[in-house]
């Protein structure tokens, strides 16, 4: 949607679509229009790359990739022969630091501890990112890091800058362990986003009408 | 002959594939080798260990997005699906665009996982239901990963074969080259050389591909089926008549 919007510049990303309900239309009007600078990725590589800042460190090698064009269209990736084998060719990545990581989880608390369960790639997120802002379900009472079952699974509000309470924050899309993806919702959006008026339609719909609190 | 579904076909076919493992991972968007790993488990009693991608009931991982490619990694996933936009005779894999990747004339998502799990995983099964020249091209317009590599790039992985809804391929490594394994029911060789863009090997007598028996089909429809509703509940809905819960 943001993509639609004309809010992106650059899209590094391993894959953008609709899932069930197929090509994401505004993500390919926006490709094939030339209105957004793609940065071609894979998974593992974003995931590796995000490590690295994590780690503090400048790289992070990555098996597979060699002989594709992912390679070939990624100037900032680099092969090198791993200095500890032999005659073994091994791309490397360069680390990704975000400015700002957003992402939405089922508790906060007031210490800014957030719970994300076993979606750990938004630690990962969070450890890595200059600045991350959280939304989530609800607050939880007491302090999450003190409660043995759900400390595990919690960002230390040390990473966390900003929460907010956005009940259902996930919707239209799933928030796994807490409710379903709204498919009928989706479908509708799907439906809409075929075109740019639909998509426009969408916006001033469902995200610039301001809601009665 | 009992009655069956294409996709009930298309799945019993990539249960054969799988074989005899430890470890099977299903990706994005890839409900029938879902629906194959799920039956394959619950035939074998619980193994397979099968690792679905957007589930939390059917899934291990507790250390985020990145375990599924660390795993895989290291050896601990033997069978991976992966499908493309565009499929080449040498085992080329397009999950991007179509013409100039500057000036595509096509885009689809993106190349997911595949630009390095076709790499580390034994047994890649490739799936692309839509058999047709546009999918089964001679050359792709863009390789998120290749079918093979220089012999000193770390390559443990690749293809082993490629199911459509037209037939069953296998894939030689060395030779980077489709062989015509079998021809689904209702379908012909005939059709198969007029509908597929690149060149393959084919025995003079090409076999049908064996229908799924009577127990695998009430496995998929009582058993798998409903949990298959979890991550693919459109699918479901469309392949199974399971209904869409309601968003809560």
């Amino acid at each position: 949607m943001l993509i639609g919007a004309g809010c992106v510049e650059t899209l590094e990303t391993s894959a953008v679509s609709l899932g069930e309900f197929g090509l994401a239309p505004r993500f390919t009007a926006a490709v094939t229009g030339k209105t957004i600078r793609m940065m071609d990725a894979t998974c593992p590589a974003l995931h590796a790359a995000v490590q690295a800042a994590e780690k503090g460190v400048p790289f992070m090698p990555l098996r597979g990739l060699i002989g594709s064009d992912i390679l070939k269209h990624r100037p900032d990736w680099r092969v090198i022969d791993n200095p500890f084998g032999n005659d073994d060719p091994i791309v490397l990545l360069p680390a990704i630091k975000p400015d700002v990581a957003l992402f939405h989880a089922p508790l906060g608390d007031q210490f800014g501890n957030v719970f994300i369960a076993r979606d750990r790639e938004l630690m990962t997120m969070a450890h890595a990112s200059a600045r991350t802002i959280v939304t989530v379900e609800k607050l939880h009472e007491g302090n999450l890091l003190e409660n043995p079952g759900l400390s595990a699974g919690t960002v230390p509000g040390f990473y966390v800058d900003t929460i907010a309470v956005a009940e259902r924050g996930a919707w239209p899309l799933p928030l796994l362990d807490h409710y379903p993806a709204d498919g009928a919702h989706l479908a509708e959006y799907a439906q809409a986003a075929a075109t740019a008026e639909g998509f426009a339609r969408y916006l001033v719909e469902h995200v610039f009408a301001k809601k009665a609190a | 002959v009992n009655d069956f579904r294409e996709e009930e076909l298309l799945a019993d076919t990539i249960m054969r594939l799988i074989g005899d493992v430890r470890h099977v991972a299903v990706g994005n968007a890839s409900p029938i080798p879902a629906l194959a790993a799920l039956t394959l488990r619950e035939r074998g009693g619980g193994m397979p260990y099968v690792s679905l991608l957007g589930s939390r009931k059917h899934m291990f991982f507790t250390d985020g997005g990145r375990e599924l490619f660390d795993c895989a990694g290291q050896g601990r996933i033997d069978v991976f699906f992966l499908s493309g936009g565009e499929i080449d005779g040498e085992g080329n894999v397009n999950l991007v665009s179509i013409g100039d990747y500057h000036q595509p004339k096509a885009r689809f998502p993106g190349s997911f996982g595949s630009g390095y799990l076709y790499y580390v995983v034994p047994k890649i099964i490739l799936f692309r239901v839509e058999h047709s020249l546009r999918t089964l091209v001679p050359k792709v317009s863009f390789i998120s990963a290749p079918g093979g590599n220089e012999t000193n790039v770390h390559r443990p992985g690749g293809p082993i074969a490629l199911v459509t809804n037209r037939c069953l391929f296998s894939f030689d490594r060395g030779r980077k080259r489709f062989q015509l394994e079998s021809v689904h029911p209702s379908h012909t060789v005939e059709e198969i050389v007029e509908n597929t863009g690149f060149d393959f090997d084919r025995p003079r007598d090409v076999p049908m591909t064996e229908p799924p028996s009577a127990e695998t089909l009430r496995l998929m429809r009582e058993t798998v089926a409903p949990e298959l509703a979890e991550v693919y509940p459109q699918f479901a809905q469309r392949v199974f008549g399971v209904a869409l819960s309601q968003s809560a």
